[in-house]
């Protein structure tokens, strides 16, 4: 009997409901990383989780571990300064799509080529939700947002692409549809050693889904689920239809040594002299 | 089962061994203010290279592996003093160092510092400005800008040196402020003084008080991050210790967790200043040379200390009895010091090279608009000379 943990003993007591709207995909997020925190018995004194500005940002007084939460976008190079002086700590850093790629981009590419062993778990809303629903680096090409009446001019970012060729040694993508899967790879992520990065394909129905008239939150979430492909499927795609989905599950997963053990052998070379 | 505090050991500064047998040696100022730094017991560099602050990192980044510290360039400043930030509430002594450019970049997050109570320490050599400015020439146009460059009500310490010495002993003394105080400090140096050689006779372990940041002694469940004792402190405990706690840039309680009521609000802001204004005569350090007699008071800080000093000394062989105020401390102001030394001067002047007169408008404000004060500014990159005060002392 396959035994489902519920993650709670990580949730404090007396912060539900949540701030986050009807249809928002964070609670999902933060239930799948606690489960995964009880699943691999994560200490709340040796845990820190460390957010930035946003909605998903608010997820740091929702929990019992070490608690962090920084500046719009900064939240990696804060996290970078813990884990470096102290490599016993697990260090997991939530962040939005604005937080880690929009005013956060160059910690962002820097952690993934430092490979720092922190875990940055983004969720993906392709908006500023906290803000009102304006535009932000993965709003898609021609779609619309607060800022964004006639239509985004801007290309966007794929997350996972950037942490790839950045050097991050562990990549995956998930959505809230698909929770225990997502479940798996945050572990995965959580047991890499190195830069880890689960980016999550979230609905923000209030916003986003509202200025692209994408219809009720479940019908937000089912098109984010029938949009999404495991790698293998998405792979087979022509390059036309690609457009139409993303690929899910574990995308890039190496071992390369991580900054601290890099560090400890400069140590080594600066004690010989 | 608990994880163990990272070892902090007591470093003392290798170069110390190297030298017994010489009492000085030539160092520079950068050089002194790194190993002031290692002294105080630093183990963690973060920053990111800018003229005229370089050499301490350099200096770090060979010292600090070697003697079980980190050393890390980071992608920008913003992050530099995140880093340091996030090592400070890892349990390091952490510090970085910049100028200019990159001190304007630290400000967002040296409020988080002020609203976190996280002990660290910014090393800020100023340059010409604004911007790139007259890259690298000295100035001393950042005396607002350390007090005032963060959003919100907010403060900190800033200390200021005027000699190599200087630069190794208040650099000690940041660390010991920070610490005590669980607040940022800023030493507030500036180009000439960081490249300037003077002997230095580096104190032996033990010279020099060394303070480390108040760590809670209550039970794990009972710990509040902000909740200050008596004298306006609160504890801090480190990330990995056995206490788990929550350290916020939002309003927050006493238990770091958000809080938006009004009350909470006003308090947290009110024991951000008052742990350092019920503490202002510890932090607050001015150097007097002959103010006691003074007709002519010269309140002078860094680099135009020395000019200062100079000049008033060709003032007392021409006969007119002057004196200099030295502000070590930058911030909080030295206002009770500068009234009391000011008490019987019919003359105040203020060097300083910046343009509208950031210092003497402190001076203005502490005496009033019936003292007679003047400025001697210097905005061109070129440093003040002791001729430039004396015409003023003697005019």
């Amino acid at each position: 009997m396959t035994v489902i943990t519920s993650g709670l003993r990580y949730l404090k007591e007396g912060v539900t409901p949540h701030m986050w709207c009807p249809g928002c995909g964070n609670g999902i997020v933060l239930n799948a990383l606690l489960r995964a925190f009880e699943e691999l018995a994560y200490k709340n004194e040796e845990t820190v989780v460390a957010t930035g500005i946003g909605c998903w940002g608010k997820a740091d007084d929702y929990v019992v571990t070490n608690g962090f939460h920084g500046t719009h976008g900064r939240a990696l190079a804060f996290a970078t300064g813990m884990k470096a002086f102290n490599p016993r700590l697990n260090v997991v850093v939530l962040m939005g799509d604005g937080d880690c790629i929009t005013i956060g981009g160059n910690h962002f590419i820097h952690a993934a080529r430092r490979n720092i062993d922190v875990t940055a778990i983004v969720v993906n809303n392709f908006n500023f939700g906290m803000t009102g629903g304006q535009v932000s680096g993965t709003t898609p090409f021609g779609m619309f947002t607060s800022t964004t009446t006639y239509a985004n001019p801007e290309r966007d970012f794929d997350i996972c692409a950037l942490a790839d060729v950045a050097g991050a040694n562990y990549v995956a993508r998930g959505t809230p549809w698909h929770g225990f899967e997502l479940e798996e790879n945050i572990k995965e992520a959580l047991n890499k050693r190195g830069f880890s990065v689960v980016e999550v394909f979230s609905p923000c129905p209030t916003h986003y889904g509202k200025y692209n008239k994408m219809g009720t939150p479940v019908e937000m979430l089912k098109r984010i689920r029938e949009m999404a492909l495991p790698k293998e499927e998405y792979a087979r795609l022509d390059p036309a239809q690609k457009e139409a989905y993303f690929p899910i599950g574990k995308l890039v997963d190496r071992d390369d040594p991580d900054f601290n053990a890099r560090y400890d052998e400069v140590r080594s070379r600066a004690m010989k002299g | 089962m608990c994880l163990a505090r990272p070892e902090r050991k007591r470093y003392t500064c290798p170069v110390v061994k190297k030298t017994e047998n010489t009492p000085t040696r030539l160092v520079q100022g950068n050089q002194a203010i790194a190993e002031g730094a290692l002294y105080a017991g630093a183990g963690f560099y973060a920053g990111y290279p800018i003229t005229p602050s370089s050499e301490i990192a350099e200096e770090c980044s060979v010292v600090l592996p070697g003697i079980g510290g980190m050393y890390i360039q980071m992608e920008d400043e913003i992050a530099s003093i995140a880093a340091v930030i996030g090592a400070s509430l890892a349990g390091a002594k952490a510090f970085t160092a910049t100028s200019g450019p990159g001190f304007s970049l630290m400000q967002e997050n040296l409020g988080f510092a002020v609203m976190g109570e996280v002990p660290c320490v910014v090393i800020h050599v100023q340059r010409s400005g604004p911007s790139t400015g007259l890259a690298t020439k000295p100035a001393q146009a950042d005396v607002m800008q350390v007090r005032w460059g963060r959003h919100g009500d907010q403060t900190l310490i800033a200390l200021c040196p005027a000699t190599v010495r200087e630069c190794f002993e208040l650099t000690v003394q940041a660390f010991n402020l920070s610490e005590k105080y669980r607040t940022p400090v800023v030493l507030v140096s500036d180009e000439v003084v960081a490249h300037m050689r003077e002997n230095l006779r580096v104190p032996e372990e033990g010279e020099l008080a060394i303070i480390d940041r108040k760590e809670p002694s209550v039970p794990p469940s009972e710990y509040k991050p902000f909740q200050a004792d008596e004298d306006g402190i609160a504890p801090l405990a480190a990330y990995g210790s056995h206490y788990v706690f929550h350290v916020s840039s939002s309003m927050h309680g006493p238990d770091g967790l958000s809080n938006n009521d009004p009350a909470n609000a006003a308090w947290k802001i009110d024991q951000i200043h008052r742990k350092i204004d019920i503490h202002r005569d510890e932090i607050v350090m001015t150097r007097a040379f002959d103010t006691d007699d003074a007709e002519v008071l010269v309140v002078a800080f860094g680099i135009t200390t020395r000019a200062s000093r100079a000049a008033a000394a060709q003032a007392r062989g021409a006969g007119i009895k002057a004196g200099v105020l030295q502000l070590q401390t930058l911030w909080p102001f030295p206002d009770k010091e500068i009234r009391c030394a000011a008490q019987g001067a019919r003359r105040v002047i203020v060097p300083e090279m910046n343009y509208a007169g950031q210092a003497a408008n402190e001076v203005r404000r502490v005496l009033g608009p019936d003292r007679d004060i003047r400025g001697v500014n210097s905005f061109n990159g070129q440093i003040i000379w002791p001729q430039d005060i004396l015409k003023t002392i003697m005019a």
